[in-house]
């Protein structure tokens, strides 16, 4: 079994990307959902970390900038470890991720263990 | 002569647990056997003189006056145990004639807590703490032991015996728990103690009585814990609660013939609703500060058990804390009693999808669960999947229930 890190993106910040109040109580539910999932299916390698809305980004020396967007609206909206024995796997786990309607990705790396070297 | 035959193997064993508590935290762990030596003695002694002269008006009194003069004539007697000792031993007067065994109330409770901390260790195996615990805590012998984990004797001897010796080894004082002590010792003492509970609750042992003291002991080593300021936290009172809610069906969970009954078909009016309450106000009092321990949500959902009733408020609630649960920490029992939660939430079809992706092929209880399932959607196939769960079955109990589910889907086919 390998651990793979799961990075949930979106776009945040403009207007038409956001969800209506309701349809965001159902986003909630829907991620609650999928991590009670996982973590029935023994999926999750390490405990669950909520991560604030806020943020701050270095560019350069002394360049900090609150928010955390980069260069494009996509934002950081969390981020698990997970088991899987594949890419494969774990891509079809991040398939079942909420982020993905709406309209945000998943991005997932393999963690290297010391003996890959 | 039968009042006394139930007298007095409760009476010893009450009693053996405090004098030996008090007589190791004397001596130290270092001198468990002359404590144990000392108190066998002092039973022996009342067995003989109880036969002659019949039992006398404060069996208690007499007891703690002959481990008193025991314990006395011990360390006159030994030179070299005296010489050993007697710099251990924290006493005012070096003179072990003035040396006084304190079996005050105090005395006894303080030493039982720091017994409890002092076995609750983790150098030592958990199943070797739950027998070392059973043994000097709560005074039930090697044979009792055995009886209850379906183990012969010598093994559990063994294991007391390994148990003593690593202890002793490590020549740990054994002096009440300091705070920081406490904090990081606590989380393996209540580990213990609900792995003690558990093995008294759902112990394959067809010895009710016993398996029923056993529960009853983890839930006197907890309120010890609560009685103390020092150790009186949410999740003590959290576990409490839980022990509470599950004793309190203890007696409608078996019937006459001791085959157990299940939870939709006991009869409610057995349940013990002083214990209900009793758990009612323990998790009241654990509802406080802001750490949500695994105890916690157990105990709420023991609660929501004590409620026979199914309400969807009910079914929600629990999914939510079993969901929650498996976040702190994983287990199989709770993924599968999960998936139980979610048919009673969002109907037998969904549950039967999240139930195959567990896919725990080598679990009697996943295939008994989809056996159940499925029953109400396609018995064919809750038949195959009973039968799975027969086939990998070790207990005789567990395979008698597979087969009532069998019998009962048989009227479906």
């Amino acid at each position: 079994m390998e651990e793979f890190l799961l990075i949930f993106r979106r776009d945040f910040n403009s207007k038409e990307s956001q969800p209506s109040a309701e349809g965001l109580q159902n986003h909630l539910k829907q991620w609650q959902d999928w991590f009670a999932e996982l973590s029935a299916q023994d999926k999750l390698s390490r405990p669950i970390q909520r991560w604030d809305r806020e943020g701050k980004v270095v560019k350069s020396k002394n360049q900090i900038l609150n928010g955390p967007y980069v260069e494009i609206k996509e934002a950081i909206g969390g981020m698990i470890f997970i088991k899987a024995s594949s890419y494969d796997e774990a891509a079809e786990i991040a398939n079942g991720c909420p982020i993905l309607e709406l309209g945000g990705n998943v991005e997932i790396r393999k963690a290297e263990m010391p003996a890959d070297h | 002569m039968s009042e006394k035959e139930e007298l007095l193997p409760h009476l010893f064993r009450k009693e053996y647990q405090k004098i030996v508590s008090v007589l190791i935290n004397l001596f130290g762990i270092a001198h468990v056997e002359v404590a144990e030596d000392i108190v066998s003695d002092t039973f022996l002694s009342a067995t003989e003189n109880w036969s002659h002269h019949g039992l006398p008006d404060n069996p208690t009194a007499w007891l703690y006056t002959v481990a008193k003069n025991k314990t006395k004539n011990q360390l006159k007697r030994n030179q070299l145990f005296e010489a050993k000792l007697v710099p251990q031993i924290k006493i005012d007067s070096s003179l072990s004639e003035e040396l006084e065994l304190d079996l005050s109330y105090q005395n006894i409770s303080d030493s039982q807590l720091a017994m409890i901390f002092a076995v609750c260790n983790p150098i030592i195996s958990s199943e070797s703490q739950i027998a070392l615990a059973l043994n000097l805590l709560c005074g039930f012998g090697a044979q009792e032991i055995a009886d209850a984990f379906v183990t012969n004797k010598e093994v559990i001897y063994k294991r007391i015996k390994r148990a003593k010796e690593t202890l002793k080894e490590a020549d740990l004082p054994i002096s009440q728990p300091s705070i920081s002590e406490i904090a990081e010792r606590l989380e393996t003492v209540l580990t213990t103690l609900y792995l003690l509970f558990s093995e008294g609750y759902y112990s394959t042992s067809q010895q009710t009585n016993l398996r029923k003291d056993f529960c009853m002991e983890a839930m006197r080593l907890n309120y010890m814990l609560i009685q103390n300021a020092a150790t009186n936290s949410p999740k003590v009172n959290a576990l409490m609660a839980l022990m509470c809610f599950h004793s309190s069906r203890f007696d409608a969970r078996t019937d006459k013939l001791g085959e157990s009954v299940l939870y939709h078909e006991q009869d409610e009016n057995l349940w013990n609703q002083e214990l209900i309450e009793r758990g009612n106000y323990f998790l009241n009092n654990a509802a406080t500060g802001n750490h949500l321990s695994k105890y916690h949500l157990e105990a709420g959902i023991a609660a929501w058990h004590t409620q026979k009733e199914d309400t969807p408020a009910k079914w929600e609630q629990i999914l939510q804390s079993y969901d929650h649960l498996l976040q702190l920490e994983y287990s199989p029992i709770a993924a599968l009693n999960r998936v139980y939660a979610l048919s009673k939430v969002s109907g037998a079809n969904h549950a039967i999808e999240e139930a195959e992706k567990l896919n725990l092929r080598d679990n009697q209880f996943y295939f008994s669960l989809l056996g159940k399932l499925y029953a109400a959607v396609d018995a064919k196939v809750a038949l195959a999947h009973y039968q799975t769960a027969l086939g990998l079955a070790r207990t005789e109990t567990d395979q008698l229930l597979i087969r009532r589910n069998i019998e009962s889907l048989h009227t479906q086919l």
